[in-house]
This record gives C-alpha cells, sequence and structure tokens, in this order.
C-alpha cells in the first residue's frame, strides 16, 4: 500500500512538472539574488553562502507545501485516502516521502553547483549536501503540519508559511551551522548529529501532528 | 460530590461560566489597578539607582514581567486548547482563544521594552542574544496562532487546528530555545550579557509585585475577550439574550 | 450491524438534526430524503467516520467506530458529491492505484472487466480531465464496485448519469444489496430499489419513517 501511494504522488508529479520545476527555479534565482545584491566579493560570498542556500531552500519547500495535500483535497481523493484501512500516520509518511523526493532532493542536487557561485571549497559544497540530505526530511515532515492545518483556506501559501518558518528555525540553525564550520575550517559533526537527531524526532512526531491535522480539516 | 459543595462541571458549560466570569470581572480589575500602582511605586521610587546604567534600567520592571508573561500565557494557551480539543469542551477552546490575543500583547511589549532597555544600556535598538531572539520566536508563534484561527471559519475547526498549532509549537519551544542559544554562543561577538547587574531586593519585589499585576489584568482582560467570544459563538442560543439583559 | 445513536449534527453555528437514530441489517437500504443543506451529507460523513456527530455514536456490529478505527474504514465505502478521482490518471490508472492504496491490488484484466461493465473500456486509457461528468460519475462507481465493503455510503449517486447508467447503478446496488450489503444512499430521486426492508429518512422533517 505504502509502494503505491508513493507511486501514485510520483506519477501525478510527473505529470504536473511545470509545477515542480517552478519551485526549482525560484530556489536558483533567489540563491542567485544575493550576489547582485550584496556584491560579488569573494569572502563576503564565503560568509553568507551557508544562509543564503538554506534560506533560499527553506523558501522554496514554502512554495511546494501546498502541493503536498491542496490538490488532493480539491478533489476529494484526500478523503478517500483517509477512508482506507491504513493508518493515516503511513499515508502521511508515503505523501511526505513523495514530497522529499520530488520537491526537496532536487534542491539538494543542484545546490552544490549554486554554492559553485560562491566560491565555496569542495569539502564545503560536501557538507552542504550532506547538511541539506539531513534537513530537508524535516522540512518535509514540518511542513507537512502546516499544509494539513490550512488545507482549503483563504491565502493558504502565505498561511502556510506563517506557521511553518518559526517551526523551520533549529533546522536553519543547525544547518548553517554545519557548511559555517566547515567554511571556517572547524569539524560539522556536531551539527550535522543534531541535523540528524531533529530528523529522527520529526519521523516520530510530526506526520501524528499532520494526521490530526488532516483528520481536523477534512472534517 | 456532596451536595454542599460547589458543583465545578457547570462551569463548564459557556451557559453558567457567562455570568460567573461576569462577576470576577470587576475584582480582577481592582486588584489589577492596586498591584500595579504599588509595584511601580516600589520600583520607581523605592528601588535604588543602579550605578551602571542609571536610571534607564527601570524599565526592566516592565520587561521581565511581561517577558513572563509571554511564555506563561503561550503555555496556558496550549493546554487549554489541548483540552478543548481532547475533551471537545468549547469553553475550554474559546479560553485558549481569548489568552492568545493578551499573550501577544505581552510578549510584543517585551520586545518593545526590551529593545528601549538595550538603547541606553548598549547602545544598540536590537540585539540578537538568546532571549529576544527566542522571544522574537515567541511573537511568531503568537502570530501563526492568530493568523490561523481567524483564517478558519467554522469555530470548532479554528478550535481544534489552533490547538494542534499550540500544542505543536509547545514541544518546539525547547528545541527552538536550546538551537538559538547554540547559534548565539557560537557567534559571541552580539552577545551581552547582564551578568553585571546586581539585583537589589527592593527590584525583585518591584518586579514580582508588577508580575502578579501582569497576572490579574491577564485574568480580568481575558474573562472579558472570552465572554465576547461566548456572545458571539452562542449568538443564537436561547439564554445569552437573557444574560446580557442582566450583565 | 449499523447502528445510529442519538446522533446530532452542529454545522457552525445552526443544528442540522438532533436525536436520530437508526440502524440497518444485511441486505437493508435506507433512503436519505431532505432538502439541501438538511444534514445529508453530514450524517453520511459522519456514519463513514470522517466527521465526528456533536452528539451520539454509530456502532458497527455493537462496537463504536471510534474504537474501531480502521477495522470499520475496511467495511465501508463513501461516494461523495465529489467524485474522487484524479484528472491527471487515466481511468484505468485510477481504479487500480484507489485499490493499491487501500491495500487490495487490483490486476489490469480485473480492473478492465469492471470498466467495461460500466461501459468506460473506451476511456480507460484517457485521463480523467477529458472524460464527462457523467463518466467520471460511472468511474467513481466503478471505485465503489471494486473495494470489497459491506456498508455503501452514496451521496446523490445518480447525478450526472444518463438512463442507461442510472439503470446500471440501480442493479448494481441491488447485487450489492443481495449479497448482503448495507447502502444508505441520499437522494433526492425515488430509487425504487428492492431490497430486504428499506427505511426512508427525511432530514428536513427531522421524522424517520
Amino acid at each position: 500500500m505504502f509502494g503505491w501511494l508513493v507511486w501514485r504522488d510520483l506519477i501525478l508529479a510527473w505529470r504536473r512538472r511545470a509545477d515542480v520545476l517552478a519551485t526549482l527555479f525560484f530556489f536558483v534565482i533567489v540563491v542567485s539574488l544575493f550576489p547582485l545584491g550584496i556584491g560579488p566579493e569573494r569572502e563576503t560570498l564565503k560568509t553568507i553562502a551557508p544562509g543564503v542556500v538554506w534560506v533560499a531552500a527553506l523558501l522554496a519547500s514554502m512554495l511546494s507545501l501546498g502541493r503536498m495535500f491542496g490538490n488532493d483535497y480539491q478533489d476529494g481523493t484526500l478523503e478517500q485516502l483517509l477512508l482506507t484501512p491504513q493508518s493515516t500516520y503511513l499515508i502521511v509518511l508515503g505523501k511526505t516521502l513523495a514530497h522529499w523526493l520530488v520537491s526537496e532532493l532536487p534542491l539538494v542536487i543542484i545546490a552544490p553547483v549554486l554554492g559553485l557561485q560562491f566560491g565555496l571549497s569542495e569539502n564545503s559544497l560536501a557538507i552542504v549536501v550532506v547538511s541539506l540530505l539531513l534537513g530537508t526530511p524535516v522540512l518535509s515532515l514540518v511542513g507537512a503540519i502546516g499544509a494539513a492545518l490550512t488545507l482549503g483556506l483563504r491565502a493558504a501559501n502565505v498561511l502556510v508559511a506563517l506557521l511553518v518558518l518559526p517551526l523551520y528555525i533549529p533546522v536553519l540553525i543547525f544547518g548553517t551551522g554545519a557548511v559555517q564550520a566547515s567554511v571556517g575550517g572547524t569539524s560539522p559533526q556536531a551539527w550535522l548529529l543534531l541535523l540528524a537527531a531533529t530528523v529522527v524526532l520529526s519521523l516520530v512526531f510530526a506526520p501524528w501532528a499532520t494526521s490530526a491535522a488532516l483528520k481536523i480539516s477534512v472534517e | 460530590m456532596s451536595s454542599g459543595r460547589i458543583n465545578w462541571y457547570k462551569y463548564a458549560a459557556p451557559a453558567n461560566f457567562y455570568p460567573l466570569a461576569g462577576k470576577m470581572i470587576p475584582w480582577f480589575a481592582l486588584l489589577t489597578a492596586l498591584l500595579f500602582i504599588v509595584g511601580l511605586y516600589v520600583g520607581f521610587f523605592v528601588a535604588p539607582t543602579d550605578f551602571q546604567q542609571g536610571e534607564a534600567y527601570r524599565i526592566i520592571f516592565i520587561h521581565v514581567p511581561a517577558a513572563w508573561m509571554g511564555m506563561f500565557l503561550y503555555v496556558l494557551m496550549a493546554i487549554y486548547a489541548g483540552i478543548g480539543w481532547a475533551f471537545n469542551a468549547r469553553l475550554a477552546s474559546m479560553m485558549a482563544t481569548a489568552i492568545s490575543t493578551t499573550g501577544a500583547i505581552f510578549t510584543f511589549i517585551s520586545l518593545v521594552t526590551g529593545s528601549l532597555w538595550g538603547r541606553p544600556a548598549w547602545g544598540v535598538w536590537w540585539v540578537w542574544d538568546a532571549r529576544l531572539t527566542s522571544t522574537l520566536i515567541l511573537m511568531f508563534l503568537y502570530i501563526g496562532f492568530i493568523s490561523l484561527q481567524s483564517s478558519i471559519d467554522d469555530p470548532r475547526r479554528a478550535d481544534r487546528a489552533g490547538a494542534v498549532l499550540a500544542l505543536v509549537g509547545l514541544i518546539n519551544v525547547p528545541i527552538i530555545y536550546f538551537s538559538v542559544q547554540w547559534w548565539n554562543s557560537l557567534h559571541q561577538g552580539a552577545t551581552i550579557t547582564a551578568k553585571s547587574f546586581k539585583m537589589a531586593p527592593s527590584m525583585l519585589a518591584s518586579m514580582l509585585i508588577l508580575l502578579a499585576a501582569c497576572w490579574m489584568y491577564s485574568i480580568a482582560v481575558v474573562l472579558v475577550r472570552v465572554r465576547y467570544i461566548i456572545r458571539e459563538r452562542e449568538h443564537e442560543a436561547p439564554w445569552l439574550a437573557e444574560a446580557v439583559a442582566l450583565s | 450491524m449499523l447502528e445510529a445513536i442519538n446522533l446530532s449534527c452542529v454545522r457552525g453555528t445552526r443544528r442540522l438534526f438532533k436525536g436520530l437514530s437508526f440502524s440497518a441489517n444485511p441486505g437493508e437500504l435506507i433512503e436519505l430524503r431532505g432538502e439541501n443543506g438538511s444534514g445529508k451529507t453530514s450524517l453520511l460523513r459522519i456514519l463513514s467516520g470522517l466527521a465526528a456527530p456533536a452528539e451520539g455514536e454509530v456502532r458497527w456490529q455493537g462496537k463504536t467506530i471510534r474504537s474501531l478505527g480502521e477495522e470499520y474504514s475496511g467495511a465501508v465505502a463513501y461516494l461523495a458529491h465529489q467524485n474522487g478521482v484524479k484528472d491527471e490518471l487515466t481511468a484505468i490508472e485510477n481504479l487500480r492505484i484507489a485499490n493499491g492504496v487501500a491495500g487490495h491490488a487490483l490486476h489490469k484484466p480485473e480492473a478492465q472487466i469492471v470498466l467495461e461493465q460500466l461501459g468506460l473500456s473506451r476511456q480507460q486509457n484517457l485521463p480523467v480531465r477529458f472524460l464527462s461528468a457523467g463518466q467520471r460519475r460511472r468511474l467513481a462507481l466503478a471505485r465503489l464496485l471494486t473495494s470489497k465493503t459491506t456498508l455503501w455510503l452514496l451521496d446523490e449517486v445518480l447525478t450526472s448519469l444518463d438512463d442507461t447508467a442510472i439503470k446500471l447503478s440501480s442493479r448494481f446496488i441491488g447485487d450489492h444489496l443481495t449479497k448482503g450489503g448495507i447502502a444508505i444512499i441520499a437522494t433526492h430521486q425515488d430509487l425504487n430499489l428492492a431490497a430486504d426492508r428499506v427505511q426512508r429518512i427525511n432530514l428536513s422533517s427531522g421524522l424517520s419513517q
């Protein structure tokens, strides 16, 4: 059942790939805006790179959250999913995984390319990838809560950002901390471990909150 | 329960709580006024001048109680919301909504007074220290809760969605605080602690009295607001017309 | 098997119905009548488990549906106002994925047979957004047919259907009842379905006949 659910979301995302690509391009554009706004000085760019990449990833994630449940809510398939004899926890997990694969993984893949624009070393680029790899699942898991709470509401996109961005702050701090450590020459290990802990915690608790939120919104 | 004791469950119904709240409000308002007068007197006339910061430090008598209230009220709001959700208790949910505004106001006051304190003390209007930053994030959490509830038309969905958000926020607060602490200790340059600040007993007394005043104020104002919410939500109920006429 | 006990429903600030009780056993049909907005959809949603009643409870085989959780979900199929089909998927994909997610995979040949029964053979590989309203409703019915559930909750099942499709649907519902299923249908029209027992519940007047 889990496989069918993820497969379903993947096919749907593929058939609407314009939406998915738009988010990716948004990420690229936002990251590129910063040197334009701040100036192309090597050292400045290296300093701001971790923050810029991570904040852009956060914002791009925000844009994609509406798609997690919104479409299914509109055509009635969401309630059909909730009516299957499967635990809502697993349904949420499946949708979150699909969301991560479609909306977050591309960011992780393209981030090192963007990191080059900021003059980051190979080591630092590797840490950018690892930190995003660890951190983006949290963005999907926690973002799902916001997406579920705001189903069908006016201005849901902005509202989701308002609700979820404060909750993203720890991930932002740990993720940028790891990259900054690498840029500064110290070990990013502690930060990466914190990120890993956050992932585990989110995996255990976030889908529960999302399930509850879905049931509330669908009622 | 014996017949001599009050049946508290009766007051879980908005219809019964409404007049009770109405009777309590004047008392709390009175206590608020008294405690504020005493607390401010102690803070401004009894507490000594700080030899490092001069008179300007006195703003902490408002800043610290406001900050504490912001935090306590968030926890209280989350608890009420949780009870309202778990037990399907409308009044508890209404209390959560009523508390949210007051909590947000206190947090805002705490941010503004924190900033005002910073200016004479450190020369800047804002510092990214762990406490102020955490307070800012708390402000965002309040704004999120209030925005979510105002965006949902169906009152019960608003109650329950708010409960989920408030509880998720509550669990996250320690994580956020911890991460901000770490972030802050890493970028030491911005940190200026008030460790050198010595507290005279009268200063502590003033803060505690003002904290009590804030509590009394909160109770009074939350009761007023919850009565307003009850009137709005139960406007079709027959008991309401009588009760409004009486109070 | 299905018992509704003292149900009451509130939408916003309006009370739609109160003190509603009824029961249904295998082979029985309940017709829900009432004006628009009288609570037919709300009642169906309460019976499906999606919504909680303001008061009262629903029991399945003696246990509350709340306590049964997923076990109850496995016994119920709900055809809502919306069809519950994805526009971007083809008819056959919709059917197979819906079954796969529900935990009982449907092989392609079986899916094709069902679609043929509903007159959707030619449309099976078309994305649903190219289908007419009637065809989409029939696809939703196909999903119902493959769901292997005992209790069918149908909200205005006959809307957008032409006469042939209506006859088809009536036959399917009739078969379902004969095999021991239960059907609760919200409808504006008379259904003329044979069943062991037919109850009519009119929500507008708050009466049950």
